[in-house]
């Protein structure tokens, strides 16, 4: 574990791993708040916020917690943090703790931080488990961004507020819609898949016509 | 009459996972067998039953009378993590045949999402005690319904020629979200 770079700890969440497009985790949020680009920010902002501080606590204390409650301990660490991310939200920006309504309570049973806990910060130091965490959260906040940022160009014409859309195209409402959370998704990954396969068959073409020319030099020198 | 609006709007109209996205994590993941997923789909119901009349109780007998509301969701999450794992020892005790079908189940339970999201609901809404029991069944009835409905299609889906991108998690999405499409034509039966 110890020899991976630093970069590597952080960058391997953004893309390789990211929690939404590879992982599947912490769907609830996802689907529910991309309504537009800016709540998708809000609340990959907030859930990175969660993550990072529960993640370097965590780390902190992972030598002093008992083995056995100690998914009961991270759930209360991370419920605690939840509740400072809520109160602060209430008191500065009361519209987007509204339009986000329960979803930042929700925080609490995301899959990603309670993930992201048992598997990484219960093992590694404190560095390594906030470089981690800090790359979760840009990976969550550049699939929420994707997301929200299609559905608000599609569903309301606008991006971040401002209409980027002639007005002569139609809102499909369909896409600020629950429907529109599920179809919008399922499509964007199937189409990063698409990329994936066709990386593994260029790597699997490569690979048998590299054995083909090392076997026919073999058969040439055998034959010389 | 109120009572069978609530437990309708929640199960139906204003489903828990097709409208409201709670519960997304065992829908996609236990609804490849129409078997496990209605086990899964009763001990959560079971589960939610539960859950909103213990939350209801702290809520308004402990947090309410000693001004505690910002301790709202450490408490909730503490006491929904223990509930289950008093519910599983409870099912292991009474009945081993309930147990075998729902006990991998059970410690699933504590994250999902719709347990936490119902008890906050119940708080947001103001219901009163009965009226969180019936929305606690509605909304597990309604889990229950979804994710049934979504493993007999997917059961049928092996057999299909499905393209190589959308096997997995993409597929069960865009089925998800013509069931959803499916579910809206229920909306506006009830306004609430």
């Amino acid at each position: 574990m110890k020899n991976i770079s630093l970069i590597k700890e952080y960058s391997k969440g953004v893309w390789k791993n990211n929690p939404i497009f590879v992982q599947v985790l912490g769907m609830c949020p996802t689907l529910a708040v991309t309504v537009s680009a800016i709540n998708g920010i809000a609340m990959a902002l907030a859930t990175t916020f969660v993550l990072l501080f529960s993640s370097i606590l965590i780390s902190l204390i992972r030598k002093i917690i008992p083995a056995q409650v100690r998914i009961a301990s991270y759930i209360l660490i991370i419920a605690t943090f939840v509740t400072i991310v809520d109160l602060v939200m209430k008191a500065q920006f009361p519209e987007l703790s509204k339009a986000l309504g329960p979803y930042i309570p929700l925080i609490v049973v995301n899959c990603i931080i309670l993930g992201r806990q048992e598997a990484f910060s219960s093992k590694n130091g404190v560095f390594r488990s906030a470089l981690d965490a800090l790359g979760m959260g840009t990976g969550f906040l550049i699939a929420l961004f994707i997301l929200g940022s299609i559905r608000e160009i599609l569903g309301a014409r606008t991006l971040l507020g401002f209409q980027i859309m002639p007005n002569m195209f139609e809102p499909w409402l369909i896409m600020i819609l629950p429907a529109g959370a599920f179809l919008t998704l399922g499509l964007l990954m199937a189409y990063l898949n698409s990329f994936a396969i066709k990386k593994k068959q260029n790597e699997k073409a490569s690979l048998i016509s590299n054995y083909k020319l090392t076997k026919s030099n073999i058969s040439n020198r055998e034959e010389i | 009459m109120e009572l069978i609006l609530i437990f309708f709007s929640a199960a139906i109209v204003n489903n828990f996972v097709l409208s409201y996205f709670l519960g997304i994590c065992p829908f996609i993941g236990v609804s490849n067998k129409i078997s496990s997923a209605f086990s899964m789909g009763l001990a959560t119901t079971f589960v939610l039953v539960i859950t909103s009349i213990v939350t209801w109780l702290i809520y308004h007998m402990i947090l309410l009378p000693f001004h505690l509301e910002f301790l709202q969701y450490v408490s909730f999450i503490l006491v929904i993590a223990s509930l289950v794992q008093f519910v599983e020892m409870f099912i292991k005790k009474v009945s081993q045949p309930i147990y075998r079908a729902l006990g991998i189940f059970l410690p699933l339970i504590t994250t999902n999402c719709a347990i936490l999201g119902l008890a906050l609901f119940i708080v947001l809404r103001d219901y009163t005690f009965i009226e969180g029991i019936f929305f606690g069944l509605g909304a597990g009835v309604g889990f229950t319904l979804a994710i049934t409905i979504m493993a007999g299609i997917r059961e049928e889906l092996d057999l299909a020629n499905i393209p190589e991108p959308f096997k997995g998690a993409p597929i069960t999405l865009i089925v998800a979200g013509i069931l959803a499409m499916a579910f809206m034509g229920f909306s506006g039966l009830i306004t609430s």
